[in-house]
C-alpha cells in the first residue's frame, strides 16, 4: 500500500531528504573546508578548529554514504 | 603423458588431494556449511588485518588521550583527554609545518599536472618513437624514493653538481646550493618530486585521452572548432575525472611524504623543509611524546582518511 502510494506520489518526504547525492557533497565540501582550514597560512584559530570540521566531514561522509541513491 | 587433456589431469590431481586428506579432516570438514568453510579459508586474513592494521590503529587513538612515552614503559599511563590535541592545534611550529607540507602538496600537484597534461597530449599525437620516449619518461617512477633523494643529493651538490652547474650555463649566480639555502631548499624538493611523479600524472592523462572517441574531434572540425575549442569542450572535461584521480592520489602521497625528503635535506635548513610526518617521527622517537604523537597522527591519518573518501568518490565517477 505504501509503496503503491509511494510510486503514485513520488518518493516520501523523509527519503527525499535523505538522499545520498546531496548529502555527500556536503561531507566532501567539509572535508575540503577542514583541510584548508588545517594548511591555511591565514589564522590560527581556524586551525585550530580544523581538525573538528575534517571529523565531522569524514564521519558524516561514513554515514551519509549508507544512504540510498 | 603430457598430451592429457587439462581436465583429467586435474581430476586426478583433485582425486590424489582428496586421498592424501587425513579422514579425520574429511569428517569435520564435510559437517560444515558453504558459509562455514569460507569463513574458514578467510578467518586467517582477518585475523591478521585485525592484528596488524586495526589493533595499532584502535591502540594509536587510545595512546593519544594519554601521557604515555614509550621510553618509560614502567611509568603509569594518565588519561589527560583532549589536552593533547587542544596543545597540537594551537601550536604554531606545528601549524608551520603543516604549511611547509601544504607549500610542498599545492605546488607539486599544480607544476606536475600542467607538465604531465602537456606531455600527455603531446606523446597522444603518436609520432615517430612515441612509445620509445613514454618508457624513457616513465623511468623516474620506478626508482625508489630513497635512491632519487640519495643521487639528487650528489646533483644538488653546490661546487660539483650538475645542477648548480646547468643554472650557471643560463645565468651567471656561481654556486647554487639548494639544499643548503633557507629560500630554496623547499623548492629542492618540489624538483625532485616533480621529476619522480609527473610521469604518474602523465600516464593518467594519456588513459583519459585514448578513450575520447574520434568522432568529437570529427564533429567539432565539422562546426570549425579551433584548436583551443577542442580542447576546452572535448579534451578537458573528457580527462578531468582522470586528472582528479592523479591530483587526489598524489596529493594523499605528498601529504604523508617522508622518505625522498629525510634523505634530501632532513627536514633543514632548520625546519624549513621540515613536513608534518618529518615532525611527527622526531616527536615519537626522538623526544619520546607518545601520547602527543599519536594524537598528531590520528589528526593525520583523519585527513589522509578524508581525502581517501573523496578520492573513492572520484574514483567512482570515472568508472561510471
Amino acid at each position: 500500500m505504501s509503496l503503491q502510494s509511494e510510486h503514485r506520489n513520488g518518493p516520501s518526504g523523509l527519503s527525499r531528504f535523505f538522499r545520498r547525492g546531496p548529502w555527500e557533497n556536503f561531507a566532501t565540501f567539509l572535508i575540503a573546508l577542514g583541510i584548508f582550514m588545517l594548511m591555511q597560512p591565514f589564522s590560527i584559530d581556524l586551525f585550530s578548529y580544523s581538525f573538528a570540521v575534517i571529523l565531522t566531514g569524514t564521519v558524516g561522509f561514513v554515514i551519509v554514504s549508507h544512504f540510498p541513491e | 603423458m603430457t598430451d592429457q587433456p587439462s581436465g583429467r589431469s586435474a581430476d586426478s590431481l583433485t582425486d590424489r588431494v582428496a586421498r592424501a586428506t587425513p579422514g579425520a579432516v574429511v569428517q569435520r570438514v564435510r559437517g560444515l556449511s558453504d558459509t562455514a568453510i569460507a569463513w574458514l579459508f578467510i578467518s586467517p586474513t582477518i585475523l591478521l588485518l585485525l592484528a596488524i592494521n586495526i589493533f595499532p590503529l584502535i591502540w594509536t587513538v587510545y595512546l593519544s588521550f594519554t601521557n604515555y612515552r614509550a621510553n618509560r614503559p614502567g611509568r603509569a599511563i594518565d588519561w589527560v583527554g583532549t589536552r593533547n590535541y587542544e596543545r597540537l592545534l594551537g601550536n604554531e611550529d606545528i601549524w608551520g609545518y603543516l604549511q611547509a607540507t601544504a607549500h610542498f602538496v599545492v605546488w607539486t600537484m599544480v607544476i606536475q599536472v600542467f607538465i604531465g597534461l602537456s606531455l600527455a597530449l603531446l606523446i597522444n599525437r603518436n609520432f615517430k618513437g612515441a612509445s620509445f620516449w613514454t618508457t624513457v619518461i616513465l623511468i623516474p617512477m620506478m626508482l625508489s624514493p630513497a635512491v632519487v633523494g640519495t643521487f639528487w643529493t650528489y646533483l644538488y651538490q653546490p661546487q660539483t653538481g650538475i645542477f648548480s652547474y646547468i643554472i650557471n650555463l643560463f645565468v651567471a649566480v656561481g654556486p647554487v646550493d639548494m639544499i643548503g639555502s633557507v629560500d630554496l631548499a623547499p623548492w629542492s624538493i618540489i624538483i625532485v618530486d616533480t621529476w619522480m611523479w609527473t610521469p604518474y600524472i602523465m600516464l593518467l592523462c594519456l588513459a583519459g585521452l585514448r578513450s575520447i572517441p574520434e568522432y568529437l574531434y570529427e564533429a567539432a572540425e565539422i562546426d570549425r572548432a579551433n584548436t583551443w575549442q577542442k580542447f576546452w569542450y572535448i579534451t578537458l572535461p573528457r580527462i578531468m575525472p582522470f586528472l582528479m584521480l592523479a591530483v587526489l592520489f598524489r596529493g594523499i602521497e605528498n601529504f604523508k611524504m617522508f622518505d625522498m625528503v629525510v634523505e634530501l635535506t632532513s627536514g633543514g635548513p632548520g625546519s624549513t623543509t621540515e613536513v608534518a610526518s618529518i615532525n611527527l617521527k622526531r616527536e615519537a622517537f626522538e623526544k619520546w611524546r607518545t601520547g602527543y604523537s599519536s594524537a598528531f597522527a590520528v589528526i593525520l591519518f583523519v585527513t589522509v582518511f578524508g581525502l581517501g573518501n573523496i578520492y573513492v568518490k572520484a574514483l567512482n565517477k570515472v568508472k561510471q
